[in-house]
């Protein structure tokens, strides 16, 4: 029942080719979407904060409050964009979303500093987006802390007996293209191979070919690797281009052996492809397929994968649940790949790990996958 | 008796397409399950707050002054310790692995250089994940100087002080901002994936003849093949609220009747996308991959989780073409400013005039197409 026969695979992969070539906007879809995700990500999205607009509400008038203000605008992460004398002024702006972050200099700031005395500035930011809002006041406490620092400098003439040198190692700029690029290639696999092959059984048992393909000879396993053959090409061509984006477009290091990646991408994809198939012969209906299909794919391949939310801020039920997630371990191997360098010698146990899934995901849809009608 | 016989077939039509939705218990299931899991995935998960950094540790002074600098960084709760040695190679081969994120080195005779007054200590992180390194290194750089004051004697309050206060949302919690969000984000894709299969469905097994031919007008036809979407979208976002609240207890400060009209007219703009993908497209598979083409870039310029303000302003001025944009602001205001019409009606017009727009081109490519 499971033999393989090289005529009757090739028959069927070239079916399934036809197919998909009467379908040109499908094929061209398979293409378009990962470039132009990577172009999405490369070019408009980031989680870098800049440009936090920010208010100044200053009491005080004097040289001193001045010379915050100015070390705030010199620090180039923030914008001016309004100088109140009221605090009272500041709620319809922070209301509105004018500004995100406001500064108050109380009336006795210089006064205050020149007697010795510490004084208080508050900050008031809209935490509304918790996230940004971190990252805002991250800036403003780094702002103050340094004026401060230099002030304490300037007046005792000391300096910290300890200073942390801080260096990044594998994203030296500290851009989040670097960190994106390589997780989308893992990511898109994810959903590109789950989504195009997750229609392909469901669509014989809706239009009835089913029967005949029954009627045929052929194994369960030579359907199976029949239809997986033209997608497993169209999916390595995926990686290969959207690597190619990668470097060319968003100068995006590539230090490591990119004959390793395709390998490791080829087990991926037999293991994500298996899976399409194994949801859609479990489905027999398109309409259950899709929806199946993006639950499968998109919420682990982007959510669970550590793709942009670290594991180790999940809660324990769901960092357990991540170590089934396939593109976990892509992931570790495709940033591995292009930011780190590092080869087989380092990564012999996600590339174990791919080998497995793609074993697991041919099995399971072999066995999902039934000739027998009714 | 025109009108109620009308009203008798468009209500047919819908009964037969919930029908067709239901019959299959295990599409039914997901409809109403999956939101649920998702919400909850989202709801966990969806943060970026920075904790638990795994951290490795080089020491090679073995001082109580490098015990206590370490200790100092675990207190944070930032930082967590998951490996020690003495020899650098090993910390290489930790972040190599990916095994620690940051690494903390210190130099032989750090405790003498310290009490002299000029003791430098290695921080190094691992920039793969970007966010993480900029957000922990910043944590990184605050305790060691707070450390570093300390040690020099000026433990005293520094010259100026920073008081920090966050309205809308005081304890800057992720979740309240991100789990209100998530509902704009499944609605979208629930009810653009079904709404884009339901003509090309139709199409591909040949039934859209039986269609045509039935007495059924095309604008009856419309909202037959978008009113059961409305509803299950409109349940859909009902289930949300209630886990949201019940369960992640998110603050809702507005109301609920607003919250209630933002999705009707959010889903005129995802019903009137679908109603068009299925239009155009030949086959099932087709309509798949193009819902796909337009779910990923409204989420992604949304502001779900990357800033509109950070974005380049090109695609900043693209995001106001973006229906998921205007929801979420809505949404967001509703949930934690407890907003009214007052601050919210041009996002509520951007949705009614977008929704309209795509609702009415939809409905005139399909009158095309039927006729």
């Amino acid at each position: 029942m499971t033999a393989l026969d090289r005529t009757r695979l090739l028959a069927i992969a070239r079916k399934e080719v036809l197919q998909l070539r009467r379908d040109p906007r499908s094929l061209l879809l398979a293409f378009l979407l990962p470039a132009l995700l990577l172009v999405f990500f490369g070019y408009a999205i980031s989680w870098d904060v800049s440009n936090v607009r920010l208010a100044v509400v200053d009491q005080d008038h004097s040289e001193r409050a001045r010379a915050l203000v100015d070390a705030f605008r010199a620090s180039g992460r923030f914008v001016i964009a309004g100088s109140l004398e009221r605090t009272t002024d500041l709620e319809p702006l922070l209301d509105r979303g004018r500004v995100r972050l406001a500064l108050v200099i109380p009336p006795r700031f210089a006064a205050d500093l020149d007697a010795g005395r510490t004084a208080v500035v508050q900050a008031i930011v809209d935490g509304s987006d918790a996230n940004t809002a971190t990252i805002a006041l991250g800036y403003t406490q780094a702002v103050v802390q340094q004026f401060s620092a230099q002030l304490l400098f300037q007046t005792r003439r000391v300096r910290l007996p300890i200073t942390a040198a801080t260096r990044i190692w594998y994203n030296e700029e500290l851009a989040s293209r670097n960190m994106i690029v390589p997780g989308l290639v893992a990511v898109i696999m994810m959903i590109i191979a789950g989504l195009l092959t997750s229609l392909t059984i469901a669509r014989e048992w809706e239009r009835g070919t089913m029967e005949q393909l029954a009627a045929t000879p052929v194994s369960r396993l030579e359907v199976v690797l029949g239809k997986l053959l033209p997608y497993l090409a169209i999916g390595l061509v995926d990686v290969a281009l959207c690597s190619l984006l990668g470097v060319l477009l968003f100068r995006v290091p590539f230090r490591g052996d990119a004959l390793f990646l395709m390998g490791a991408s080829f087990a991926f994809l037999v293991g994500t492809l298996g899976l399409g198939l194994f949801i859609s012969a479990l489905a027999r209906t398109q309409l259950l397929a899709t929806q199946a299909g993006m639950i499968a794919t998109f919420l682990p391949g982007f959510l669970l994968s550590g793709f942009m939310f670290p594991i180790d801020n999940m809660p324990l039920v769901l960092r357990l649940v991540t170590y089934l997630v396939p593109a976990r371990y892509f992931l570790v191997v495709t940033r591995g790949i292009f930011l780190k360098g590092v080869g087989p010698d380092v990564l012999w146990l996600q590339g174990l790990l791919m080998i497995l899934y793609a074993v697991a995901g041919l099995g399971l849809a072999v066995r999902a996958f039934k000739k027998e009608l009714g | 008796m025109r009108l109620p016989e009308r009203f008798d077939r468009v209500l047919e039509l819908v009964r037969k397409e919930l029908l067709q939705v239901f019959r299959d218990p295990r599409l039914a299931r997901l409809v109403l399950v999956a939101p649920v899991i998702q919400l909850l995935a989202f709801g966990y998960v969806v943060s970026t707050d920075v904790r638990r950094i795994p951290t490795f540790v080089v020491d090679q002074d073995r001082t109580q002054a490098s015990r206590e600098l370490v200790e100092s960084l675990t207190a944070s709760g930032y930082f967590r310790v998951v490996g020690r040695s003495e020899r650098p190679r090993d910390l290489v081969e930790a972040l190599d692995h990916g095994r620690a994120t940051a690494a903390l080195q210190i130099p032989r005779g750090f405790a003498r250089d310290a009490a002299r007054g000029a003791a430098t200590v290695q921080v190094l992180f691992d920039g793969t994940n970007s966010n993480t390194a900029t957000v922990g290194s910043a944590y990184a750089e605050r305790i060691l100087a707070a450390r570093a004051l300390r040690a020099g004697g000026l433990g005293r309050r520094p010259p100026v002080e920073l008081r920090e206060r966050a309205w809308f949302n005081p304890n800057l919690v992720s979740r309240d901002y991100n789990v209100p969000a998530v509902m704009g984000l499944l609605l979208l894709i629930l009810s653009l994936l079904l709404t884009s299969l339901a003509v090309v469905r139709e199409r591909e097994l040949g039934t859209l003849e039986q269609l045509m031919v039935s007495p059924l007008s095309a604008a009856e036809l419309i909202i037959g093949k978008t009113v059961p979407f409305a509803l299950l979208g409109l349940f859909e976002m009902t289930l949300i609220t209630t886990v949201a609240l019940l369960w992640f207890r998110v603050p809702f400060q507005g109301s609920f009747a607003l919250l209630l009209l933002a999705g009707l007219l959010y889903l005129l703009s995802t019903l009137g996308l679908g109603l068009l993908i299925s239009t155009v497209s030949n086959t099932q598979q087709e309509a798949m991959l193009s819902s796909f083409l337009v779910i990923m870039p409204t989420i992604l310029l949304s502001g779900f989780m990357f800033p509109v303000s950070s974005m380049p302003l090109v695609f900043q001025w693209l995001t106001l073409l973006n229906p998921l944009r205007h929801f979420l602001e809505i949404v967001r205001a509703i949930f934690l400013k407890g907003a009214g019409l007052g601050a919210l009606w041009p996002q509520y017009l951007a949705l009614l005039a977008m929704g309209g727009a795509l609702l009415s081109f939809a409905a005139t490519r399909f009158h095309k197409t039927v006729r």
